[in-house]
């Protein structure tokens, strides 16, 4: 086991305060390199505890129609993964402490290089990665490197991952394990929040990491019953279309996108909070 | 020849779905799970003599097995060189050779216990076949079209509605194949419990590839038999176009170990390689990740994947099946490109010379023959795949030709 890494920390703090964390996922440079590193900046103050990145990718086969788009605008303004980990190491300079977990797809590190990725994220001051297209199976591409360069992996588990199979999808995880609480894409289909809790009962018999509950949160009251239950609370479409509802007819950042953004993160906060007080 | 060669070049893939680097298993965790238990499926029934018993009795009555291996007798005359031979696979029912593998995948899903089927298609042919054999078992069938597929391919869209298919257009991305074949594997992600991916070409996640290649191959095999019938040897070459690389493969395998047999693998150059503008994966691209297996893209420095152009929209499509990317890397397949501007000229060369409307898929291919053949001796036995008819793109091709209909 490699040094506790910052999500450790943030997560272990979390637990003595005996509440969950909210994990917040916004794309790297959506709408723009300049109003993105705004909201990242903010995303503290306004109660997020992980902040999870995401690495645009033109074809993000596992999520929905809104992180998609937010994807394709990050591109379409210019974003790249060198932008990205930019964008990481300008938030570092203002916060030591809060986690980056970089969330994405496999091609667009494979194409950076995977040895020169990790070096250069870990010197941006990112945490851990997501990884949404490298199950267990290809441990060797991406997970074992990460962690030997002191990365954490988080892996996703979902309704499909049985017992059997969660010790393979549990073996080189760390930092924190992400439930997938609904069959299908991001942003769509609302968790059922006692068959939430079972399933991370569930897991928790199956390891000591902490496990966060995402796909399809929205609402502080949702946040706040999966928080009950749950390590931490991630939510990522709801502010994704919180970003694009605050844009102007030709697609650019208004004047009121972060603060569109950082508003619905303190409302969620709220309910997270409000669920362990 | 390559000193690097292996002993077999049908051994692939290995344990973990692997053609050298090629190839994998990346997918989400979700569909992790249910493609284990595809796997495990596959294997038990291709092995089982009542699924292979099942299997040719549909192929023989239903979609019409064996295919014609015929002598195109007047465009070798033409050409001047090689004897140039057709495998007739656009006779097959529903006119291409996606039915071989469509019929494989459907029995199995049968078998596995699956009721609804979801399928990606580009051309519409895949689209089409799988409309078709769902009718034929009574099975739901979804199949997500891109939308600019379903303006430019209107009569298959038509075709697989009469067929009680339900016809989604998919609107993101570059809507086009990648993108409905995004759209599929978001669909299964949210129904892994009853349904099925059927996917049309010899890519995706293992066990995929080596699926498809395998429900293919009688195209290759049934050449073998035939062309020791006509001509008591084996051919000297084979050419077939590439999109994913189904048809192609499917003839390519059963000679990969006869090392004496040509193969030519024809990817569409579009506008031509150096206009970026083309489909040609290999010729033009790098192997990345994309729709769960690594293989040759055409992607940017980014490792953002790019839009493929082809007339043809079969042939529209970035990447590539990992087994050709496996076989281009060990030298044993020679892959060549041809443009739009060639397709359209063979396949109205093709029409004048032998009675044979040809798709626009395999027009890539005859462009290549057309090239090929004089060069070689009259002697030379070369099989084309004549992997699908060309009734559905005479409007795309009057429209090429500035034929007002």
């Amino acid at each position: 086991m490699s040094d506790a890494t910052r999500i450790d920390r943030r997560f272990a703090a979390l637990k003595d305060e005996g509440r969950s964390a909210l994990v917040t996922f916004v794309t790297a440079g959506d709408p723009d390199y300049a109003t993105s590193l705004e909201i990242v900046k903010g995303l503290p103050a306004a109660g997020a505890d992980v902040i999870e990145l995401g690495m645009p990718f033109t074809d993000p086969m596992a999520d929905g129609p809104a992180i998609q788009a937010s994807s394709l605008r990050a591109l379409a303004s210019g974003q790249n993964m060198v932008r990205t980990l930019d964008l990481v190491r300008e938030f570092r300079t203002g916060d030591d402490a809060t986690p980056i977990v970089l969330m994405g797809y496999y091609n667009p590190i494979y194409v950076y290089g995977v040895d020169l990725f990790l070096a250069d994220a870990k010197s941006a001051g990112a945490d851990g990665l997501i990884i949404v297209d490298l199950p267990p199976e290809e441990d060797g591409e991406l997970c074992i490197p990460a962690l030997n360069a002191g990365l954490n992996f988080i892996r996703l588990a979902t309704p499909t991952t049985d017992d059997a199979r969660l010790p393979s999808v549990l073996s080189n995880t760390s930092g924190f394990v992400y439930y997938v609480s609904v069959l299908g894409i991001t942003g769509t289909k609302a968790p059922d929040i006692g068959s939430v809790t079972q399933s991370v009962a569930r897991i928790k018999r199956h390891t000591d990491l902490p496990v966060a509950v995402g796909f399809g949160v929205r609402s502080a009251e949702q946040a706040a019953q999966i928080a009950d239950g749950a390590d931490g609370v991630v939510v990522g479409s709801a502010l994704v279309n919180a970003v694009r509802d605050s844009l102007d007819d030709t697609g650019a950042a208004t004047g009121s996108t972060a603060g569109a953004v950082l508003g619905l993160v303190e409302e969620l906060a709220g309910g997270v909070r409000q669920a362990s007080a | 020849m390559n000193i690097n060669a292996p002993n077999s070049y049908r051994t692939g893939p290995d344990e973990h779905g692997r053609f050298g680097i090629h190839g994998g298993r990346f997918v989400a965790e979700t569909l992790m799970p249910l493609i284990l238990d595809l796997e495990r499926s596959y294997k038990e029934a291709k092995d089982d003599p009542e699924f292979i018993a099942e299997m040719d009795s549909f192929l023989e009555h239903y979609v019409g097995r064996p295919s014609p291996l015929y002598f195109a007798e007047r465009l070798s005359e033409h050409l001047g060189g090689a004897k140039i031979y057709f495998k007739r696979d656009e006779l097959n029912h529903t006119g291409a050779h996606k039915i071989n593998n469509v019929m494989g995948q459907i029995l199995l899903a049968r078998r596995m216990g699956k009721t609804r089927i979801i399928a990606e298609t580009g051309a519409g042919q895949h689209g089409v076949a799988t409309a078709t054999v769902c009718a034929r078992f009574g099975l739901k069938c979804i199949v997500y079209m891109g939308d600019v597929d379903v303006e430019r391919q209107k009569p298959n869209v038509f075709r697989m509605k009469l067929l009680g298919a339900e016809v989604v257009p998919v609107s993101s991305g570059s809507r086009t194949l990648k993108d409905a074949l995004n759209e599929a594997l978001r669909d299964w992600v949210a129904n892994v419990e009853d349904t099925f991916y059927c996917i049309g070409t010899v890519a995706g996640p293992h066990p995929y590839p080596e699926m498809v290649r395998d429900f293919q191959s009688v195209i290759g095999l049934e050449t073998r038999k035939q062309m020791m019938a006509r001509e008591g040897r084996l051919p000297d070459s084979l050419v077939a176009a590439i999109g994913g690389g189904s048809n192609a493969m499917g003839l390519f395998h059963p000679f990969l170990d006869d090392k004496d047999v040509e193969i030519y693998g024809v990817e569409a150059a579009g506008h031509g390689i150096e206009t970026g503008q083309h489909a040609a994966s290999i010729t033009g691209g790098a192997p990345g990740i994309l729709h769960g297996n690594r293989t040759y893209l055409l992607m940017d420095d980014d490792g953002q994947i790019t839009e493929a152009h082809s007339i043809s929209a079969g042939l529209d499509y970035p990447g590539i099946g990992p087994e050709h990317a496996w076989l281009k890397d060990m030298g044993r397949v020679n892959y060549i490109s041809a443009t739009d501007r060639e397709a359209l000229d063979a396949f109205q060369l093709c029409c004048a010379l032998e009675g044979i409307i040809p798709a626009l898929e395999p027009a890539h291919a005859l462009a290549k023959v057309i090239e090929l053949a004089p060069q070689k001796p009259n002697d030379h036995l070369m099989v084309m795949n004549m992997c699908g008819r060309g009734d559905k793109d005479i409007f795309a091709v009057a429209e090429h030709l500035g034929v007002d209909l």
